[in-house]
């Protein structure tokens, strides 16, 4: 026997009061598990889809603009290719995947054409949209968002697909889908541009970018028949939302001092918005349910002290000192809050579970690291409900319950 | 002497100015004795067996114990006292309802912080001795009155205290029961050598005493 044992005993002697202390813990911890669930696959979904739009940073020349890069004039200065290799070695946290690159504005007899020099592997990571059509093998991963469950999409020669754009050959090339159009050619015939003959192995699938009027051949192709070896357009940078906003462009122009750096707004700052507007929410929630928990654990001690002034008496007379009756309430409040938390973990992400799909059209899978904070929450919140309590408890006056006993 | 009490003053306030609940009160109590304190209701009889051991604090006095003064002691220290040296036994048993018979009887020595075992061990052992050695697993509300008296001597006893104090412990028994129970308070007194000290309205009860006490208006009356 010992204090802590006369606390248990005393909650499963009386079970209605047991869970009725309980409740308001458990309901607010499952409120806050449950919003926490779905937010959090939510986040990681929206990362996914903003990732999945593709790269957010680009590297440019500096005095280029974002104009020249697209219109890719013949003129428009270049920066040395070995900056990708220094980014690397760099070892930047948040840097998912580069793809140098670059682009030339062609004639190819009536038509203009804007030819880019890729690294296959690289400009694929980067190109989700490919991915997404069964271009190549494996999406690319980043920090930000969990790769989504893959889906086969059911090509009938996918492997080999895979295998045409990863092993783009220094004599081949891919056309997008107006170029294609425009040059009036087919997979396997030629190409015919700077003196130089490339086969098409791919044209690509309609992206509705600007890729759909490019034509794709290997970087170091491109290098030499546009006569600018070891020089690229711009290197677009797949970078994590969370390192964007903690400082990665600075860090990059710290490398890159002669470059200018720059990301694509929209995609980031959603994210970012995302980001700080769930925060936003759950700390609001936070704060709601740690006040209404303690204030409802704190009405629910009192009673309790209220209804055990005899036992304390009895205590106080066999010479249980104020710190022993403080303790039993404490404890007391420390056993509901645990209690109370792990039913709130349980009840929260079953209703984040279940209701996900139904409320934000998403599957919510549970979250085991929410136990420990809602093990942390409840028992702070038990403690601070019960503390007024306690100490009221503690200063009893042993004699005037006595008499009643 | 195991207690000495001298001018002993307890006042309460009230809307008509102060009340002397214990006036000037001076006894002295040996060890090993049987002391009875009578005296009609109000007349601070309770009031003095509280103040005793500091659950009421005296307005003025002074209370020595082994010797020691310890009406000046923190609460801490008082209750240190408690729960090495007396045992109280009060009317209504005051046994916590949740806990078994066994349980009450070990919360003496759980405050002590006594090993499990040993409490465990020595509750049953005084449980036997006061004759409910088939009732450790009971809880209050399964036993009768008589047996729950027995229970809070046991919780009296277990610790082996060197004064148990006893405030009407057989206001809610019949007859045949307070005999029993008063013929056993006095059994702990020679067998044990315990001193008890008893406050009853009873004079029956107060024939077992062989220190006498009679309280009027908070004032020794004899």
């Amino acid at each position: 026997m010992n204090v802590f044992k006369i606390v248990w005993l005393e909650l499963l002697n009386r079970k209605s009061q047991f869970i009725s202390g309980i409740l308001s813990i458990t309901l607010g911890i499952a409120v806050i598990v449950a919003i926490q669930s779905i937010s959090t696959v939510s986040r990681e979904n929206v990362a996914r889809k903003l990732d999945n739009l593709g790269a957010n940073i680009l590297v440019l020349p500096q005095g280029a603009s974002i104009d020249d890069y697209y219109t890719s004039d013949i003129d428009a200065p270049t920066i040395p290719g070995e900056y990708v290799e220094r980014i690397l070695n760099s070892t930047l946290k948040g840097v998912d995947n580069m793809s140098p690159k670059l682009t030339r504005r062609v004639k190819v007899g009536e038509n203009t054409i804007v030819l880019t020099g890729i690294l296959p592997k690289s400009e694929i990571a980067s190109k989700p949209l490919w991915q997404g059509i069964g271009l190549i093998g494996t999406e690319v991963k980043t920090a930000c968002a969990p790769a989504a469950p893959q889906e086969s999409l059911k090509y009938l020669d996918e492997r080999l697909q895979r295998k045409v754009v990863d092993t783009l050959q220094k004599n081949e090339c891919l056309l997008g889908y107006q170029a294609a159009k425009r040059l009036n050619l087919k997979e396997k015939e030629t190409l015919s541009v700077l003196n130089t003959e490339l086969t098409v192995v791919r044209i690509l699938p309609e992206t509705g970018t600007v890729d759909d009027d490019r034509v794709f051949a290997h970087l170091t192709t491109v290098q030499a028949m546009t006569g600018i070896p070891d020089q690229i357009s711009a290197i677009e940078i797949m970078g994590c939302c969370h390192a964007i906003s903690e400082g990665l462009l600075s860090k990059l122009r710290n490398i890159l001092p002669d470059t200018r750096i720059t990301t694509i707004n929209q995609i980031v700052s959603t994210q970012i918005e995302t980001n700080r507007l769930m925060n936003k929410v759950s700390l609001v929630f936070l704060i709601i349910i740690f006040f209404v928990g303690s204030v409802s654990m704190g009405n629910f001690m009192w009673a309790n002290v209220n209804e055990r002034r005899k036992e304390i008496g009895i205590l106080r007379m066999m010479g249980a000192s104020k710190k022993i009756i403080y303790q039993l309430f404490i404890y007391k409040s420390i056993v509901l809050g645990v209690v109370g938390g792990i039913a709130g973990f349980v009840l929260g992400t079953l209703a984040g579970v279940f209701l996900g799909p139904f409320l934000a059209d998403m599957a919510v899978r549970p979250v085991y690291l929410y136990l420990l904070w809602s093990l942390l929450l409840s028992v702070i919140i038990g403690i601070a409900g019960a503390v007024i309590p306690a100490s009221m408890a503690a200063k009893i006056d042993p004699h005037t319950n006595l008499q009643e006993a | 002497m195991i207690l000495q009490v001298k001018n002993l003053v307890k006042q309460y306030k009230h809307h008509d100015g102060l009340i002397n609940a214990l006036d000037d009160i001076s006894i002295d109590v040996k060890r090993g004795s049987f002391v009875t304190v009578t005296g009609p209701s109000g007349s601070g009889k309770s009031t003095l067996l509280l103040s005793l051991f500091g659950l009421i604090r005296p307005t003025s006095g002074t209370i020595f114990f082994n010797n020691r003064i310890i009406t000046g002691a923190t609460d801490l220290e008082l209750a240190n006292i408690r729960q090495e040296h007396v045992g109280f036994i009060l009317q209504n048993f005051a046994l916590i309802p949740y806990l078994t018979t066994v349980q009450n009887v070990m919360i003496p020595l759980a405050l002590k912080k006594v090993d499990g075992d040993e409490q465990l061990e020595r509750a049953t052992e005084v449980l036997k001795f006061v004759g409910l050695a088939n009732r450790i697993n009971h809880l209050p509300r399964e036993l009768s009155t008589g047996q729950q008296q027995r229970v809070a001597i046991a919780r009296a006893l277990v610790h082996n205290p060197s004064v148990i104090l006893a405030d009407e412990p057989t206001g809610n028994l019949d007859p045949a029961l307070s005999l029993e129970i008063l013929d056993f308070l006095s059994k702990i007194n020679q067998t044990k050598g315990i001193t008890v000290i008893l406050v009853t309205h009873s004079p029956v009860a107060a024939e077992y005493g062989n220190y006498k006490i009679h309280l009027r208006d908070g004032r020794l009356a004899g």
